[in-house]
């Protein structure tokens, strides 16, 4: 086994931060690595905390591991924050909120920009849990920024996933007008120490009713699906379960309990064989999205970029269709 | 295909109450393309060393301004040393009289930066640390 690797599986922590910028760095030997620890994985439950910018999301994920530290249990923390789409840089200033947690040898952090495509990102997210998870963490805190589908795609990762929302930036709701507010498992109104906390609550409840059960069953069962055009309901739910909602101040460790609790409960609810069907849904997901990276990187490798442009330009003039054109490219492979 | 973006720690040690300058070195590094872990005001050298751990930095940039350079980067020095962090250079930036460069030197100090100093030289110092680090494995 790589030394690395078995650095990792012995707690070292520095082993666990050099093999995080492996996989960031896409470093080949990384995939080996991720490999050979995969026996190692599968103990962590992973949570997923998203919501608008703002809403204290850093704030609470530091107040949540101070809650599971107390319980004994230990903690790493992946925060997510975007790449500069200008200069391909990023400040990443969570660990400002997080405090707390310094010093304590439970507990692990971990920023990460959101780098190159979206797609790459979810791959990146999920491998960098799973090292975690091998480093034996009892809790993995994944922190992002919820802009829509990129999210609902790491989010896919987690096992509970909680929508973090917060009043005051704005008039609407910014779950609701992200599309993210299905995935939640748990919903938390931060910040209840400001005026529109309780008009949030009702908004939010009153979204729930409206789009429960209907809206949150699973559509795909035992069938591969398109990776790109995976319906949001199915990463997520599981039947009968309604998202709890739970208010809170982050920043005074308020609603923390209840919120632990809702996790809980959520953890309870998704046991046996509701959780080998959440697992499958995840790697079904996950294979498909590395069949499909492998696939055009071997295409990518037979083809020459002149090869190509000549295809696509004997498409422009008509001579062949794009029908054809993918056949031949197939034949290929 | 290694995509390699170089890691800074943007750190501000010591009790004084200004990061003005931290944040303006953060967003230039960040506009050339760097990743900067800001980690806010008042950091103690454990916490500074901890947070370079994690994140696995290539570099820990210390902004200091209240005049105490020569006593705290001494301390976060050993506290990255405690931490197996020998390899791990660091940068000063702030108000540094001459007379303390040699000193700040010996004690390991990759760089030393001035009020005046552009942005375009703190990066390329940097991508030459970075490119030297890479080149001895
Ligand atoms: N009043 C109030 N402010 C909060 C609360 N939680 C977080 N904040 C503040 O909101 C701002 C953003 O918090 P942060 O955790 O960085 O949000 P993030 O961008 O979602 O990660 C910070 O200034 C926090 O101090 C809360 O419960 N009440
Ligand atoms: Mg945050």
């Amino acid at each position: 086994m790589d030394n690395l690797t078995t650095q990792l599986l012995a707690g070292n922590r520095r082993a666990l931060a050099r093999l995080l910028s492996q996989i960031e760095n896409q470093v080949e030997t990384a995939a080996e690595a991720l490999a050979q620890l995969h026996p190692h994985t599968g103990r962590a439950w992973i949570i997923g905390v998203t919501g608008a910018p703002g809403t204290g999301k850093s704030s609470l994920v530091n107040a949540l591991a101070q809650g599971f530290r107390q319980r004994g249990q230990t903690v790493a923390i992946l925060a997510v924050d975007p790449t500069s789409p200008f200069s391909g840089g990023a400040i990443l200033g969570d660990r400002i909120r997080m405090r707390d947690l310094s010093g304590d040898s439970g507990v692990f952090i971990r920023s990460m920009a959101t780098r190159g495509s979206l797609g790459g990102l979810a791959r990146a997210t999920r491998d960098c849990v799973r090292l975690m998870d091998a480093a034996g963490f009892d809790v993995i805190l994944v922190e992002t920024v919820g802009a829509g589908q990129s999210e609902i795609d790491i989010v896919r990762t987690a096992y509970t996933t909680i929508v973090v929302e917060a009043p005051g930036l704005g008039d609407d709701v910014q779950a609701i007008k992200a599309g993210i507010l299905e995935i939640a498992d748990v919903l938390v109104v931060n910040k209840a120490d400001r005026p529109g906390a309780q008009q949030t609550v009702r908004a939010l409840r009153a979204m729930l009713e409206l789009g429960h059960p209907v809206a949150r069953q699973v559509s795909h069962h035992g069938q591969l699906m398109t990776v790109g055009e995976a319906p949001v309901s199915s990463a997520l739910q599981v039947e009968d379960w309604s998202p709890i909602v739970v208010e809170t101040v982050a920043t005074e460790k308020k609603g923390i309990d209840a919120l632990l609790e809702a996790i809980d409960a959520h953890r309870a609810h998704l046991q046996g064989e509701a959780f080998v069907k959440r697992q499958r849904q995840n790697i079904e997901v996950e294979l498909l999205d590395r069949l499909q990276t492998a696939l055009l990187e071997r295409l990518n490798r037979s083809l020459s970029s002149e090869a190509l442009r000549d295809m696509i330009d004997q498409v422009r003039q008509r001579q062949l269709s794009p029908q054809a054109a993918v056949g031949m490219l197939l034949s290929r492979l | 295909m290694s995509k390699r973006v170089p890691r800074v720690l943007i750190a501000k040690p010591g009790l004084d109450g200004h990061d003005r300058g931290a944040k303006v070195i953060a967003r230039a590094l960040r506009d050339a393309g760097m990743e900067v872990i800001y980690t806010g005001l008042r950091q103690t050298p454990e916490m500074i060393a901890e947070a370079a751990l994690q994140e696995d930095v290539d570099v820990v940039g210390l902004s200091i301004l209240s005049g105490a350079h020569m006593t705290l980067v001494p301390r976060v020095r050993e506290a990255l040393n405690a931490s197996g962090l020998n390899d791990v250079p660091i940068m000063v930036g702030g108000i540094i009289p001459d007379e303390d460069r040699a000193p700040l030197s010996a004690l390991g100090v990759a760089g030393v930066f001035g009020p005046g100093t552009s942005t375009e030289e703190i990066r390329d110092f940097i991508e030459r640390l970075v490119a030297a680090k890479d080149a001895n494995g």
